[in-house]
This record gives structure tokens, C-alpha cells and sequence, in this order.
């Protein structure tokens, strides 16, 4: 445990003790919003001729809310989680090519502690990016559903949590072994997009093709955006959401299982 | 009879069909600086690692304190210190920092740590510079803080893999004092590699010089230096039958070409020398250099390897400019 928390530490020191590297931390999520948020106004489609009743209507109907901003806000959460995460696996990568994950492996520390770390470090920035995008979500006007209530705020924190600790588990098993950045990065840049986009981050899975629904459906960013609309722009559905949370628990607990078997067996060559 | 600290027998490593190691078998007593020499890619980290638990062997086995690597690697490495032969300190990281990451690696009291952390701090002389990132220090400086890393838990055995690579001689010279005092301060331990044949020489009880995976010689320096049998005088002539010469010649023992020279093994060098001269001379050959040489390791390496250390040397310091890049890259 000690050894556990003392290389989240060293991690952590690494990170805040780098202004540069902490602006950009905040300064992404916000580029993030205000760009792609605003950018894609979707509820404009329906100007001009198209009575205002009847848009509400169709947004409603497709989006669950009447403003699409406040759909595509908290889609924002899980795209910060992903990106965020999905670098995890190089610094295990600098480790090794630097000798310091031999010296680590020559103290008694258990392997676990060496993978959960990284993974807890990974998950602690990203909550932080978190906390500043539903900040900034606020305070570009996201409108909150109906029976919306502060304290809801900690169970978009503990979603992503459960995210962040999937894919930063997910990406640095694929880098466990690896001496060089490019396989890793390669596989980072080919996973990306479609586990993005075969999601409801900016669009309804209901509406997609047959096929693609499937792939919405096993896609853990699909049941993180929903459990955090239903916390915050959806009318809260207790049925619904008790299916994302434990969608989400397992898949977080099974591959981060994973990963520390694999940490175990592997990290040696 | 002390005890046997390290023992291997057997142990194989085999990357990618590669023998990196290959059956090699020795042990070293408690409280012995135990050296293996020999050029880059000989070996010498591979075995370090498997030793260190960090690697596992592809087949033999070894023990480090009495406990087997593969099967009680958990009480090993509570009972070895490492200082590998990157610098592997965190360059974001302060000097205590660094020790400190050891100390909770490690799992020691928080108190305890500190307590040690600032006494092997100023034993390696770093003290003043503790809080200071690792970023600034210079090579000697990261050395001497890898070495106050290795030695948090008070190990019974040091493991230190090439801990002079690339330094200049004054600092070298004083890494090599610090690894002197350990042993009398403590009694313990150190297991080393190197391919500086001055550093085995110097600091070594005993030397195993590795080649190919493989161990070609193992003894004290002095015992290694005497296997080859007397001096070696290098004589560059013109003249034919140089080597019937030579041989007819009385104390000496064999002789060599090699490139343009021969090389003569003698018993008593001082003596032999001017009777060589004469006898060449008179034969119609003229000699253009003649050198004497006590033997060194060096010697006892071209002996047994059959090529010179130089050829190698190119390597390391590549070795060393690829990690200066990866530093710079990273910060």
C-alpha cells in the first residue's frame, strides 16, 4: 500500500508540479465545449419556418433534452476520460526504456501496485478535467432536467471514475511489454474514434443503423453518458440508471483484474 | 569458510533464440566484491537481472542470501539493494525525493525512511544539494544518488551494474572510494560489472570474465594475472625467421603473431629482454620497437578472448548518448 501510494505521488508531482502541463489540462475541456459545443447547434436546423413547439418536440424526442449543447456538454465527460486515459500506457513505456521500471521491479513493491498507480493517477487527472468541464458546462448555460439536485454532481464523478479506470486498465495492458511508443500509439489511434463515435457522445444510439447500435450497446462511453444525463439533463430514471452503474462497476472491475494479472505475469520479460 | 551468498548454477537466458547467458555457474562469498568484466552485450546486465529478480531465467537456477530468484523472488529483492546502470532517479523529482520514493518502495516506516534517507544523503555528499531537482545534477552527483537509492534498505548484497559507465576519472576515482568504505562500513556484499579492466583490478576481490554469455576465466586478479605465466614483451622486426629465433631463445615460453608484432610470454622479463635482442640481431633482423609488459588484465583478457577491449569501446559510449537523447526527450 505504501509503495502503492508513493508512486501515485511521484506520478502526481510530476503532473501539478508542471504549470504548463496543468493549464492545458484545464484549458482543454474548455476548448472542447466551447468549440464543439457551440459549434454544432443543432436545434438551429429547426429555425425559421418550424414552429417552436414542434422542434422542442423533435429534439426532445431524439435527444432527451431541447438543447443539444446540454447533450453534447455532458458527452464531454467521457470524450475527457478517454483522451485523457488514453496515454497511460506510455509512461510505462518511458519507464522501461529508462531503466526506472527495472529498479522498481527489483524492490519488493507488488506488480499490482505498479499498473494501479498509473491507473489511479490516470483517473485522478481525469476527474480533475472533469470537474472543470461541468464547471464550464454550467456556465455556458447547461440546462439541467427536471428534479435536477447538486449532490447528483458526485455521481457524474464516481461514472467517470469507473470509465477512467476501464480505459486507462485497457491502455496499459497494451503497453505492458512494449519497448517502443509506436505499436501502442498505432493501436491508441485505431481504438479512439470508433469507440467515440460508436457512442451516443454526439448522437442517439436509437437513431444509428442496426449494426452499429450493437457495437453502441457494449460500448462503455454509451452507458457513462447516460448515467450522466440521467444525473443531469435527463429526468432521473433510478431503473436505468442502477443498469449503467453496474454495466459500468463490472466492466471497470474485470478489466482492471485483468490488467494486474496481466501486470503480474508479464512485466517481467 | 564464510558463507555463500550468491549462487549460480547453470543459468541460461535466451532471448529470441539469442544466448545471452549461457550456462554460466559461480557464487560469491559473504562480504566479497565479486567483478564481471568483459565488453558490451557479454552478458553482464542480463545476469544482473536475472540475479535482481527482474528477468527470468530461462533455465538453471540461482540464490541471492539463500533464497531461490524465481520461486522466493519476494525475499530477495527485501534482501538486495540495485543500482542499475541507467540513471533511473526521477528527473522531476528532488534528491530526497527520489530516496524517499525508494524508502515507501521498500515499505520502510516513514520515520525510519527519512531518518535514512538524510544519513545516506550525506554519506554520498549530496546533502547539500537534496532539495534541488535531479535535473540539475551532474552524471557524478546522479551516480552517487542512484547509490543512496541502492542502499535504503540495507541490503545485504549491492548489486551495481557498471556504476562508472561514462564518468570522468576524479569521479570515478570517488565512486570507487564509496564503494570501498560500503563494504568496510557495513561488510557487504557487492556484486559489480564492468568492462573498465582498471575497475575490476582495482576494486575486485575476485573477477569472472564473461564473453558471448559465457565465463572464460574466474579468480582473483592477482591469481589471473599469474594463469598467464610471466611477461609479455611485443617486438615489431624486419627479418625472416623471427619466430625460429625466438623460440631457440632460453625463458621464453610462447610466442605469437599478431598484426605486425609478436608477441613473447617470458618468464623473467628484465633479463630476457637485452638476451632477445642480441640474438636477433646477430641474425641479420632489425628490431624497430621492443616493449615490456607486466601482465595486466588487459592481458589476461586478450588471453582468453582473443581480442581487444578496444574494439568495444565504441559501444558503451553509444549506449550513453542514446539515454542523454531519451533524457532530453523527456524533459
Amino acid at each position: 500500500m505504501q509503495g502503492f501510494l508513493a508512486l501515485t505521488r511521484r506520478e502526481l508531482k510530476k503532473w501539478y508540479k508542471e504549470p504548463l502541463l496543468m493549464l492545458i489540462t484545464v484549458l482543454q475541456p474548455l476548448i472542447w465545449l466551447t468549440l464543439l459545443g457551440k459549434a454544432m447547434n443543432i436545434g438551429a436546423v429547426f429555425g425559421g419556418g418550424v414552429p417552436r413547439e414542434l422542434a422542442n418536440q423533435l429534439m426532445l424526442r431524439s435527444f432527451g433534452t431541447t438543447d443539444y449543447f446540454s447533450f453534447m456538454a455532458t458527452g464531454m465527460i467521457a470524450m475527457s476520460c478517454l483522451f485523457t486515459t488514453m496515454f497511460t500506457g506510455f509512461s510505462i513505456i518511458w519507464d522501461r526504456r529508462l531503466g526506472f521500471l527495472n529498479k522498481v521491479l527489483s524492490t519488493p513493491v507488488s506488480r499490482a501496485s505498479i499498473v494501479l498507480s498509473k491507473i489511479l493517477y490516470a483517473t485522478l487527472r481525469s476527474s480533475f478535467q472533469v470537474l472543470i468541464i461541468l464547471g464550464a458546462a454550467f456556465a455556458l448555460g447547461l440546462k439541467t432536467g427536471s428534479g435536477f439536485h447538486p449532490l447528483y454532481l458526485l455521481g457524474v464523478l464516481v461514472v467517470a471514475f469507473l470509465l477512467c479506470v476501464t480505459f486507462s486498465s485497457l491502455f496499459l495492458m497494451l503497453a505492458l511489454r512494449s519497448t517502443r511508443w509506436e505499436t501502442p500509439m498505432a493501436m491508441v489511434n485505431l481504438m479512439v474514434m470508433p469507440l467515440m463515435f460508436a457512442s451516443n457522445v454526439f448522437f442517439p444510439t436509437e437513431l444509428m443503423p442496426g449494426w452499429l447500435k450493437v457495437v453502441a450497446s457494449v460500448n462503455p462511453i454509451s452507458y457513462t453518458n447516460d448515467a450522466v444525463r440521467q444525473f443531469t439533463i435527463y429526468r432521473l430514471d433510478a431503473g436505468v440508471l442502477l443498469k449503467d452503474l453496474t454495466y459500468l462497476g463490472l466492466f471497470a472491475l474485470a478489466i482492471s483484474s485483468l490488467s494486474v494479472y496481466l501486470a503480474r505475469r508479464y512485466l517481467s520479460r | 569458510m564464510r558463507e555463500e551468498i550468491i549462487k549460480a548454477v547453470e543459468l541460461t537466458k535466451i532471448f529470441n533464440g539469442l544466448r545471452a547467458v549461457d550456462r554460466v555457474t559461480f557464487s560469491v562469498k559473504e562480504g566479497e566484491i565479486f567483478g564481471f568484466l568483459g565488453p558490451n552485450g557479454a552478458g553482464k546486465t542480463t545476469t544482473i537481472n536475472m540475479l535482481t529478480t527482474v528477468l527470468k531465467p530461462t533455465s538453471g537456477r540461482a540464490e541471492v542470501c539463500g533464497y531461490d530468484v524465481v520461486r522466493e523472488p519476494e525475499r530477495v529483492r527485501r534482501s538486495i539493494g540495485v543500482v542499475p546502470q541507467e540513471y533511473t532517479a526521477d528527473e522531476d523529482l528532488t534528491g530526497y525525493e527520489n530516496v524517499m520514493l525508494c524508502a515507501d518502495l521498500y515499505g520502510l516506516p516513514r520515520e525510519e525512511g527519512k531518518k535514512r534517507a538524510l544519513e545516506l544523503l550525506s554519506l554520498v555528499q549530496l546533502e547539500p544539494f537534496k532539495d534541488k531537482r535531479v535535473e540539475t545534477y551532474s552524471g557524478g552527483m546522479r551516480r552517487r544518488l542512484e547509490l543512496a537509492c541502492g542502499l535504503i534498505n540495507r541490503p545485504r548484497v549491492l548489486f551495481l551494474d557498471e556504476p562508472t559507465l561514462g564518468l570522468d576519472v576524479q569521479t570515478r576515482a570517488s565512486i570507487w572510494e564509496h564503494i570501498r568504505s560500503l563494504r568496510e562500513r557495513f561488510g557487504m556484499t557487492i556484486f559489480l560489472t564492468t568492462h573498465y579492466l582498471e575497475e575490476a583490478d582495482q576494486l575486485c576481490d575476485r573477477i569472472a570474465i564473461i564473453d558471448h554469455g559465457r565465463i572464460v576465466e574466474e579468480g582473483s586478479p592477482s591469481e589471473l594475472k599469474d594463469s598467464l605465466g610471466g611477461d609479455l614483451l611485443t617486438l615489431e622486426c624486419e627479418g625472416n625467421g623471427v619466430e625460429e629465433i625466438l623460440r631457440a631463445v632460453e625463458g621464453v615460453k610462447v610466442v605469437r603473431r599478431e598484426g605486425g608484432e609478436y608477441r613473447v610470454k617470458v618468464s623473467k622479463g628484465e633479463t630476457v629482454a637485452p638476451l632477445l635482442l642480441r640474438m636477433l640481431t646477430d641474425r641479420g633482423v632489425t628490431v624497430k620497437r621492443l616493449s615490456l609488459t607486466k601482465p595486466t588484465l588487459n592481458e589476461v583478457y586478450l588471453e582468453r578472448t582473443g581480442r581487444s577491449l578496444r574494439d568495444q569501446e565504441e559501444s558503451p559510449e553509444q549506449g550513453i548518448r542514446q539515454r542523454v537523447i531519451l533524457r532530453r526527450a523527456r524533459s
